[in-house]
């Protein structure tokens, strides 16, 4: 599934990246990559766009970006750590 | 470029070996390099002192920052801050300017002999990618992290020693904030030239293995290989700022309160900045009274006051207003909000065709244009760059107060409006700011639907963490701002009254000062008056707004003088020497002209220098003048029929 589907208040592992080279440089050096745990904390007012947090860092981005990171559940809550049912 | 990665042979990269030969003080040059956000102007700023110039590289806009690292007393030292960036590889100007400076192949720029790299404590493992590639060009480096306080009161743990062994390279903890750690720094400058440098032995001489290259992935295993081996535990972020933001994000308390703080900081620069005003001029006029009185020749007391003072006098009042206005956006921006502000506003920016980024130089273009148009260098998308660049001089900037709120005092009552809410004055002060606002979007819209149309560039966002400003430097931007403002009153607005004065007595008959109409000023006025006339303005505004095309605020000063030199109203305060002479249609005619009139010389010359032509810059001041030309003319006419 896309990154830009994942609900807020859940998280996502980052399978893979199909976006063009300037731009997928610039996320990988803020942590957007391959096997890392994104959470989804919050959508702008206006629905978007919305506020991840990678690596201890939050960034946003819109859902036309996110939709170009593919991305599957994982296992972990952002903010209480439990199993998914 | 690839990282050291499994497959091909590892990068070997050995410490540089010390000159110990060399005397002590054979560092001339240091960089201070770091990722957005990592603290690195605080501390460029600390270690400087505020003694630092501001360039250009040449032949692209990357903006160059260096200065005598006189904060730590070593006046030998040259620092060079360099761009901050997430990597150096990438397509980014700032990313090439980096690695051309840190590889001595910057014309102007000597090679630097030693590096900073300053990393944000709280992101270690993150912001170590960045430091990888840096050590991998062999000069003398030393790692700071920052805001390691933050990092220890908020349960983050990190190694500094093992980071060093990790490194190969002398690591410090440090808060650029506090001022804590500076001490390793100077040790750092001072032994590593010298013969018996402390950290140089207390490490381990191995070979260290590092990324060289610029895979981001190989990157990333590499920094958080290092981030585990040296035990860093990132700090939580603390749970009251991510309850701020489920505040100032909400849905629907996120852009009333987002409104609110506009609301309460114009209102705030109004009536706190008002009265200071009035007490300032008061006292200067106090002062120049009891100056011009001690000058024993008529005609020079005449030059003092009248000519000179008057001038200076009426733009200097405006200094506490404009000051307050820096003070909150100062505010707004340290502490975090105006990053989630660009986040609000991405959707509205959206539809105008800019994002969410441009929001912020926007912003920051209600102080001022020039500083607003070096920071659409964060914009990516070179044609959306441009048309921020082409738009920011709509926004209200702080030169633009002077004419305004003098306006305003002298033909708006201050009555309240709305209840009691808000004032008529702050009411009309507010609009013209909307008015500019409006001209920003409206030509934006127009010119990425024609000649800057470009695909939706991404915008992607870092949210910092809240911080509390701290008063150092908050202080540090009013000092720069005071300092800026009053040169422009000791020269330009200086010169330009005393230019005026001797226009306003010349030519001379048998001995004898002309009268004001008669004078070269005067018939330079009556001359531009017909053009003028429809839009409401006499002669003597007809000067102003020509003296004002080298700033916006000269405007005042110009009156000031004019209305000083005329001896019908020579008694009156400016304000009523106004009411005197104009109609309110006339008046508002005049702000109007203002809020969309492109008079400053010093915008003109940033557009010229940051879009690299003379083209844009022309087309903006003749797009700006004819737009201010008409509405002013229409707020006129309309006003004259509805009064």
């Amino acid at each position: 599934m896309a990154l830009s589907e994942v609900e807020v208040g859940t998280s996502a592992v980052v399978a893979s990246l199909e976006l063009p080279h300037d731009i997928l440089d610039h996320l990988m050096h803020l942590g957007f990559l391959p096997e890392a745990t994104i959470d989804v904390l919050r959508r702008a007012p206006a629905g978007d766009p919305t506020v991840y947090r990678v690596e201890g860092a939050e960034i946003a981005l819109r859902r036309e970006t996110a939709r170009h990171i593919q991305v599957r559940r994982s296992v972990q809550n952002p903010d209480q750590t439990r199993e998914q049912p | 470029m690839s990282c050291h990665a499994p497959s091909p042979p590892p990068a070997v990269l050995e410490e540089s070996p010390l000159k110990s030969a060399q005397p002590r003080g054979r560092f001339r040059t240091i960089a201070l390099i770091g990722p957005p956000n990592s603290g690195k102007s605080t501390l460029f700023n600390r270690l400087t002192g505020l003694r630092q110039k501001v360039a250009n590289y040449p032949g692209v806009t990357v903006e160059q920052r260096f200065g005598r690292m006189s904060g730590i007393r070593r006046h030998d030292l040259t620092l060079i801050d360099l761009p901050g960036i997430y990597s150096l590889g990438g397509y980014s100007e700032d990313a090439r300017v980096a690695v051309d400076v840190l590889k001595g192949e910057m014309p102007g720029t000597p090679r630097p002999d030693a590096v900073l790299i300053v990393l944000d404590a709280l992101n270690l493992s993150r912001q170590l990618m960045l430091a990888g590639p840096i050590l991998a060009l062999g000069l003398p480096t030393m790692v700071l992290l920052n805001m390691a306080d933050l990092m220890e009161s908020r349960g983050g743990v990190v190694d500094p020693l093992a980071l060093a062994q990790e490194l190969g390279r002398p690591v410090a903890l440090i808060s650029a904030a506090r001022g804590t750690g500076i001490d390793a720094i100077e040790r750092f400058l001072q032994q590593r030239g010298g013969a018996n440098s402390e950290i140089a032995r207390t490490l381990p001489v191995i070979p260290i293995e590092l990324p060289v290259l610029q895979n981001p992935g190989e990157c990333r295993r590499w920094a958080s290989q290092v981030s585990s081996r040296t035990k860093y535990k990132a700090p939580a972020s603390p749970l009251w700022t991510r309850r701020l933001d489920s505040v100032l994000l909400h849905r629907i308390w996120g852009p009333l309160i987002f409104l609110a703080v506009v609301v309460t900081v114009f209102q705030a620069v109004f009536t706190v900045g008002q009265p200071l005003s009035d007490w300032m001029g008061n006292g200067l006029t106090l002062l120049g009274t009891k100056v011009a009185h001690t000058i024993p020749v008529p005609w020079l007391q005449e030059l003092v006051r009248n000519g000179l003072w008057n001038g200076v006098q009426a733009v200097l009042v405006f200094l506490p207003q404009i000051l307050l206005l820096f003070l909150f956006i100062g505010i707004l921006e340290d502490s975090g909000y105006l990053a989630r502000a660009a986040l609000i506003a991405d959707r509205l920016m959206r539809s105008i065709g800019l994002n969410g980024k441009a929001f912020i130089p926007l912003l920051s273009a209600y102080a001022c244009a020039v500083p607003a148009i070096m920071a659409t260098r964060t914009i990516e998308n070179k044609r959306d760059r441009l048309a921020t660049i082409l738009v920011a001089p709509f926004m209200t900037c702080s030169a633009r107060l002077p004419i305004y709120t003098l306006i305003i005092a002298a033909f708006i009552p201050n009555r309240p409006v709305l209840g009691s809410l808000i004032g008529m004055r702050a009411c009309v002060m507010l609009s013209l700011y909307v008015l500019g606002f409006l001209a920003a979007l409206l030509t934006a819209k127009l010119l990425k639907s024609s000649v800057l149309k470009a695909s939706s560039a991404p915008f992607v966002l870092e949210l910092p963490q809240y911080r509390w400003p701290t008063v150092r430097s908050l202080s540090l931007r009013l000092y720069d701002r005071s300092a800026l403002f009053l040169k422009k009153a000791g020269t330009i607005i200086l010169a330009v009254s005393f230019v005026l004065w001797v226009l306003s007595i010349l030519p001379l008959h048998n001995g004898h000062f002309s009268d004001l109409a008669g004078s070269v000023i005067g018939k330079l006025g009556h001359l531009v008056e017909p053009v003028l006339r429809p839009l409401g303005f006499n002669w003597k505004i007809g000067i102003g707004l020509l003296s004002s095309i080298i700033a916006r605020e000269v405007i005042v000063g110009t009156l000031g003088t004019l209305y000083g030199v005329d001896p019908n109203t020579q008694a009156l305060s400016l304000q009523a020497a106004l009411r005197h002479d104009m109609t309110i249609g006339g008046a508002i005619a005049l702000v109007v002209f203002f809020a969309f009139a492109m008079q400053c010389t010093s915008t003109l010359a940033v557009v010229r220098r940051e879009t690299n032509s003379l083209r844009w810059p022309v087309i903006q001041f003749c797009y700006m003048s004819g737009l201010a030309y008409i509405a002013a003319l229409l707020t006129n006419q309309i006003l004259l029929h509805l009064l």
